[in-house]
C-alpha cells in the first residue's frame, strides 16, 4: 500500500516550539528525500503536461448583476411561500444561519466535502453582500460539481450496481452525464437522451440508462419503466407491474403501456436499437401464448407527438412543459440533495403524491416553475434553492434551547418535543442530516488540507482520494439509491472513524498535511486550535472550547499530540458527521 | 443527571444509557449481567442461527446430492452416512459421521440465476425490489431475538468476501447489517484504540466538550441523531470482555486445525464461540464455489475446507449441549447445472440445489425433495428459472418460515416497510417435514 507519511513526529520525539523554519526544513528533507524526489518528478511532469495541454477558457461567462436580480425575482414567491407554510402550520422559523455555515452546506451539498481553509479565508475576504450567491455560481461551473452531481443523479437512473459488465459501463454513463451538466445541456434534453438512446454503451454513455435494465442477457421493460416513472415523474408504479396499485390510482394496464414502449428494445450489431418486428407480449408463464400489449400513456396522450420512434415520444411526452410531474420531481430530488432531505420529509424522494393533491408542495411547483421558465437549467433550479429562506436557516432553534427546557415538566417536554419535530418537519428550521460516506471522507481528506483538493491538487492527495475514497465509502456502508432515506450511525462506522487507518494517517502530525503544518506555523495554541476547528468545522471554537483543547502546557510540552488529538476529536464529533 | 435530560434518553434504556455513561467516561469492568443466560444449556438456552454460506453457486452434485449413477454425476462418488440410506459425496467424509444430526433439502428453487440477485433472494427471501431493501434472515433474527446482555454486534458476517454477500438489516434499520471480520481470528479490524488510556480518555473528554457544544439550540435533535448513543456503543464493544469470543488466542492449536487453519474454519470455530456468548445471528462465508470450469477439481478442493470445519461446528454444539439452541444451515444462492458445459464446468442452477440445516430442535435424518439430473438436459431451451421443478420444491420462503417457526417467531409478522407497504417476515409455508412432533 501506497505510504503517505514519514513519521516526523510522535508522541515522544516532537518538533519543539522554539524550533527554526530552516532546522525544521531540514529535518523534513531528511526524511522525506525520496518522496521530494519524486515529487520533483511529478512536477516537472505535470508542468510538461499542462504546457502541452493548455486549461480551456471557460466556456460559460461569469455570472452577472442582471443574472443575480433574476435571482431574487425568483426567490421571492418561494419565499412568500415558505413562510406561507410556516404559517398554515403555527411554526417559526430559525434565525438566519451565518454565512460561513451556509458554505459549508453548499460545498457539501455541490462537491461532497467541507470548504478549504483556502477556500474559507477567500470568502471571508469577500464583501459583497450577496457572496454566497456568488459562490453558488463558482462552485457550480467547478468541474467538481459536475462529476459529483453526475454521480447523486445518476443513482436514480442507472442504480449503483456494475451490472453486466459486457454491456453495461456505469463509468460510461457517469461520464457522459458529467459532461452533460458541464456543458449546460438542458435537464429534458438530458433525460430525453436517456429514454430514446441508440447506439453502443460504450460510446454513448446514455444508452448504458437502457443496458442497466438486461438481467441474464435479457432485457427487462419493466426494470426500465419502473425506473423511468420514478426518477422522471417522481412517482413510484412499481407495484402495478403485477397488479392495480393498492393505494393509488396506477392501474396495471397503464404500466404495462409504458412499459411497451421499452418492448423492442434489443441489441443489434450498433448497439441498443428498438427491433421494429418485436411485438411486447405480457405472458402468465413460460408456456402462456401471452397478449400483445401497444405502448400507451396514463395520462394526456396529445404530448406525445406523432412522429419519430415510440422512445423518442415517451421523452416528449415525459418531459412535456405541460407535465408538472417532470418538474416537481427533479425539484424534489435536487432539494433532496441539497438538504439531504427530501421535501416531503416522511415520503421516499421518489414518491410524490400527484399534483394539486397537497397544497404543501406548492414550493415544488414554483421551483419547477421557475426551472421551466430558464430552459430546465439544472444550475438555476440549484441556485434559486440555494438561496431560499430555508436553506439559509440556522440548525438551532429557540424552542431546542437547554436553558428554556429545563424549566418545564416532562409533558411539557414531550410537547416541546412535537413542536421542535414539526418545525424541522415543514423546513423551519435547517434539518440535522447525517453525511453520506463519500461527504465523510471527502471531509476528512479536505479537512486535512490547506488548499482545496480538488483536479489541480497535489498528485499525492489525488492518488490518496482515489485510492481510499472507495475503500472507505465500502466499509462505511454506502446507501445506494436509496441515499436520501434517513438514517443513524453504526457502530463499524464508528470504530472505522475512532481506530481506522485512514483517521490516523490523516491526523499524523507531520509532512504536508494540514495538522503538521498548522501545529508548526500557528503563532499561538489558541490561533492553531481556531484554525483546526475552521478546517474541520467551518468555524472558529467558543471560549470553552478554547479553554478545553487550547491549554498552553499541553501544547509547549508536545504540539503533535495535541493537534492530532484535537482533529480526532473534531473527526468524532456530531458536528463534523452531521449537516447543519 | 438533570430530570429532563432522562427525559430526553426516555427511548435508551437505563442500561444503555449505563454503557454511554461509560462509553464517554473511563471505563471499567460491567457487570456480566444475564450470565445465567448465557450459561443456559439444551432448548432452554434462547436460540441463535449460524449460516454457512456457500458463496459462488454450491454444485449440489459434488456435495450433498450425488449422483455417480447418472452420465452427468461427474467424477464425484457417493458414499454412506450415519443416516442409513442417506449418501452424500465422497468429498465430505467428516460430515458423513455427522449427518445423524442434520437434514439435507434437495429440492430447493429459487427465482434468481445471478450472484448477485441470486444472493440476496436466498439471503432475505424476497426478489430484488428497487423500492425497498428486505433485511436478511440472519437481520431478522438477530433484531428479533435481541440479547440485552451482549455488548458485541448481534448480527455478525465472519470471512466476508464480496459486499453483496454481507448480509443486511435492509428496511430494519443499517443497525442491523451484519459486522463484519475479514480474518476471523485475527487482527480485528478497527478494534483497537489508536493511543494509550490516558490520551483516549483525554480525546472522549474533547468529544464531549464539543457533543455539548453542538447541542445547544438543537436538544431533542442532537439525541435522536444517536451519534453520542452509537459511539458509546462502540466503545463499550471495544471494552467489552466478549471481544474474547472474537479471538483465538485461548483456543488450543489442535482445535484450531480440528476445524482447519483457514479463514472459513476459523470461522466457524469462531462462530461456535460467539453463539457461546449469546450473539444471535452468524453468517460464516466460503467463497469461491463459481466453478464454470474444473467443477469437480474446484468443488473438491472447497470440501476440504468446509468438511472438516463444518464437521467440528457440529460435533462441538452437539458435545457442549448448544446444539438444541442453535440452528445451523449450510447455503448457497444457486446449485450448478447437471450437464457438464465446456472445460469440465458446471454452470448456474436455480431450479434443484441442495442445502443443509439442523440443531435448534429440528428433526434430523431427513431427507426433502429428489432431484433427477439426466431431466436438465431434456429442457435444454428453456430459461433456467422457468424449468420443471424437482419433486417436492422447497423455495427459499418457505426454508425461512421454517427456520423462524423452529425460532419461536410468527413468521407472518407484518412488518410496515418504510415505503408503507406492509411485508411479512417470510412469504412461504413452513417444512412440516423437518418440524419436529
Amino acid at each position: 500500500m501506497f505510504h503517505l507519511h514519514g513519521r516526523i513526529t510522535d508522541g515522544h520525539d516532537c518538533v519543539p516550539f522554539r524550533k527554526t523554519t530552516p532546522q525544521l526544513l531540514r529535518q523534513l528533507m531528511k526524511r522525506w528525500t525520496a518522496i521530494w524526489v519524486f515529487l520533483v518528478i511529478a512536477g516537472v511532469f505535470l508542468l510538461t503536461w499542462r504546457v502541452a495541454h493548455p486549461p480551456q477558457a471557460a466556456a460559460v461567462p461569469a455570472v452577472t448583476e442582471v443574472e443575480l436580480s433574476q435571482l431574487q425575482l425568483a426567490v421571492e414567491p418561494v419565499n412568500a411561500e415558505l413562510a406561507d407554510l410556516w404559517k398554515r402550520h403555527d411554526v417559526a422559523p430559525a434565525e438566519a444561519a451565518d454565512d460561513l455555515t451556509v458554505l459549508r452546506r453548499l460545498s457539501l451539498a455541490l462537491h461532497g466535502t467541507v470548504p478549504s481553509l483556502e477556500q474559507v479565508r477567500a470568502f471571508e475576504a469577500d464583501t459583497r453582500p450577496d457572496r454566497l450567491d456568488h459562490w453558488t455560481d463558482d462552485m457550480l461551473d467547478d468541474r467538481r460539481f459536475a462529476d459529483y452531481f453526475a454521480e447523486r443523479l445518476g443513482r436514480s437512473y442507472v442504480g449503483v450496481e456494475g451490472g453486466q459488465f459486457i454491456i453495461f459501463r456505469r463509468d460510461r454513463f457517469k461520464a457522459w452525464l458529467a459532461d452533460e451538466l458541464q456543458n449546460h445541456t438542458p435537464y429534458d434534453e438530458i433525460v430525453q437522451q436517456m429514454i430514446s438512446a441508440e447506439g453502443v454503451w460504450t460510446g454513448d454513455g446514455e444508452v448504458n440508462f437502457l443496458t442497466s435494465g438486461f438481467a441474464d442477457g435479457e432485457f427487462d421493460p419493466n426494470k426500465i419503466t419502473a425506473r423511468t416513472v420514478r426518477a422522471f415523474l417522481g412517482q413510484r408504479m412499481d407495484c402495478a407491474q403485477c397488479h392495480n396499485h393498492p393505494f393509488d390510482h396506477w392501474k396495471q394496464s397503464e404500466f404495462e403501456g409504458l412499459a411497451a414502449y421499452y418492448g423492442k428494445v434489443s441489441l443489434s450489431m450498433a448497439g441498443v436499437t428498438d427491433n421494429r418486428k418485436m411485438e411486447f407480449r405480457i405472458k402468465a408463464d413460460a408456456l402462456d401464448e401471452g397478449r400483445v400489449v401497444e405502448p400507451s400513456v396514463p395520462f394526456n396522450p396529445e404530448w406525445r407527438g406523432t412522429d419519430g420512434t415510440p422512445r423518442e415520444q415517451l421523452a416528449r411526452w415525459m418531459t412535456h412543459p405541460e407535465n408538472k410531474r417532470f418538474e416537481r420531481a427533479i425539484a424534489n430530488r435536487v432539494w433532496g440533495l441539497m438538504f439531504g432531505k427530501p421535501f416531503l420529509q416522511h415520503l421516499p424522494v421518489d414518491d410524490l403524491p400527484d399534483p394539486d393533491t397537497n397544497d404543501d408542495l406548492k414550493t415544488l411547483d414554483l421551483l419547477g416553475a421557475e426551472f421551466r421558465a430558464h430552459d430546465c437549467d439544472l444550475r438555476w433550479l440549484i441556485r434559486t434553492i440555494a438561496a431560499t429562506d430555508a436553506f439559509r436557516l440556522s440548525s438551532t432553534h429557540p424552542l431546542a434551547t437547554n436553558a428554556d427546557l429545563a424549566r418545564l415538566s416532562p409533558d411539557e417536554i414531550e410537547e416541546r418535543k412535537k413542536q421542535v419535530d414539526q418545525t424541522e418537519e415543514y423546513w423551519a428550521v435547517f434539518p440535522l442530516v447525517r453525511l453520506r460516506p463519500e461527504q465523510v471522507i471527502g471531509s476528512m481528506i479536505q479537512s486535512t488540507n490547506i488548499h482545496t483538493v480538488d483536479q489541480n491538487s497535489h498528485l499525492i492527495i489525488r492518488i490518496l482520494r482515489f485510492a481510499r475514497e472507495n475503500d472507505f465509502v465500502r466499509e462505511f456502508g454506502d446507501p445506494g439509491v436509496d441515499e436520501l432515506q434517513d438514517r443513524v450511525g453504526t457502530i463499524p462506522q464508528a470504530l472505522l472513524r475512532m481506530n481506522g487507518n485512514l483517521s490516523r494517517e490523516l491526523t499524523e502530525p507531520g509532512g504536508l498535511l494540514a495538522p503538521g503544518r498548522i501545529a508548526s506555523v500557528s503563532p499561538t495554541p489558541e490561533a492553531a486550535v481556531n484554525t483546526a476547528f475552521m478546517a474541520c468545522l467551518s468555524r472558529n471554537a467558543t471560549t470553552k472550547e478554547i479553554a478545553y483543547f487550547a491549554e498552553h502546557e499541553r501544547w509547549e510540552k508536545d504540539r503533535g499530540q495535541e493537534i492530532q488529538d484535537l482533529y480526532w476529536t473534531l473527526f468524532n464529533s456530531p458536528e463534523f458527521s452531521w449537516n447543519h | 443527571m438533570h430530570r429532563t435530560i432522562q427525559n430526553w434518553f426516555s427511548h435508551v434504556t437505563r442500561r444503555e444509557a449505563l454503557q454511554i455513561g461509560l462509553g464517554l467516561g473511563v471505563s471499567c469492568l460491567l457487570p456480566s449481567l444475564e450470565l445465567r443466560a448465557a450459561n443456559k444449556r439444551g432448548d432452554e438456552r434462547p436460540k441463535s442461527l449460524i449460516v454457512l454460506w456457500m458463496a459462488g453457486g454450491q454444485s449440489q452434485l459434488d456435495s450433498w446430492d450425488p449422483h455417480p449413477e447418472s452420465k452427468y454425476g461427474g467424477p464425484v462418488k457417493a458414499i454412506d452416512t450415519t443416516v442409513s440410506g442417506l449418501q452424500i459425496a465422497d468429498t465430505y467424509p467428516h460430515m458423513a459421521e455427522q449427518m445423524q444430526h442434520l437434514s439435507v433439502i434437495r429440492s430447493m428453487v429459487s427465482k434468481e440465476g445471478d450472484h448477485e440477485r441470486g444472493t440476496y433472494y436466498v439471503q432475505t427471501g424476497y426478489r430484488p425490489d428497487p423500492t425497498v431493501i428486505h433485511p436478511a434472515m440472519s437481520a431478522v433474527v438477530a433484531s428479533r431475538l435481541h440479547n440485552p446482555a451482549v455488548e458485541i454486534p448481534q448480527h455478525i458476517a465472519l470471512a466476508t468476501g464480496e459486499g453483496f454477500v454481507v448480509p443486511r438489516g435492509g428496511y430494519l434499520g443499517n443497525q442491523l447489517d451484519a459486522f463484519r471480520v475479514f480474518d476471523p481470528g485475527n487482527n480485528l479490524q478497527n478494534l483497537n484504540k489508536q493511543v494509550d488510556d490516558q490520551r483516549q480518555e483525554r480525546r472522549l473528554e474533547g468529544l464531549k466538550v464539543l457533543s455539548d457544544s453542538f447541542r445547544k439550540g438543537r436538544e431533542f435533535r442532537v439525541a435522536d441523531t444517536l451519534h453520542e448513543h452509537v459511539v458509546g456503543q462502540a466503545l463499550t464493544m471495544m471494552n467489552s470482555e466478549q471481544l474474547k469470543a472474537l479471538k483465538l488466542d485461548d483456543e488450543p492449536k489442535e482445535v484450531i486445525d480440528r476445524y482447519g487453519d483457514s479463514r472459513f474454519g476459523r470461522g466457524c470455530l469462531v462462530a461456535r464461540r460467539l453463539v457461546e456468548t449469546g450473539v444471535r445471528a452468524i453468517q460464516v462465508t466460503l467463497n469461491g464455489f463459481d466453478t464454470h470450469v474444473n467443477n469437480h477439481e474446484g468443488q473438491a478442493e472447497l470440501a476440504k475446507t468446509l468438511d472438516p470445519a463444518f464437521a467440528a461446528l457440529v460435533q462441538d454444539l452437539v458435545e457442549r449441549d448448544l446444539w438444541d439452541s442453535t440452528v445451523v444451515l449450510c447455503l448457497t444462492e444457486f446449485g450448478r447445472t447437471p450437464m457438464i458445459v465446456l472445460n469440465e464446468g458446471r454452470n448456474h442452477w436455480p431450479i434443484g440445489f441442495s442445502c443443509v440445516v439442523g440443531g435448534g430442535g429440528f428433526r434430523s435424518g431427513v431427507v426433502v425433495g429428489e432431484t433427477d439430473p439426466d431431466a436438465g438436459a431434456a429442457e435444454d431451451n428453456v430459461a433456467l428459472t422457468k424449468r420443471t421443478p424437482p419433486k417436492d420444491p422447497v423455495t427459499v420462503p418457505d426454508l425461512y418460515a421454517t427456520i423462524l417457526t423452529q425460532l419461536g417467531l410468527d413468521y407472518q409478522e407484518e412488518i410496515i416497510t418504510p415505503i408503507g407497504r406492509p411485508l411479512v417476515l417470510a412469504e412461504g409455508t413452513p417444512i412440516s417435514q423437518l418440524l419436529p412432533g
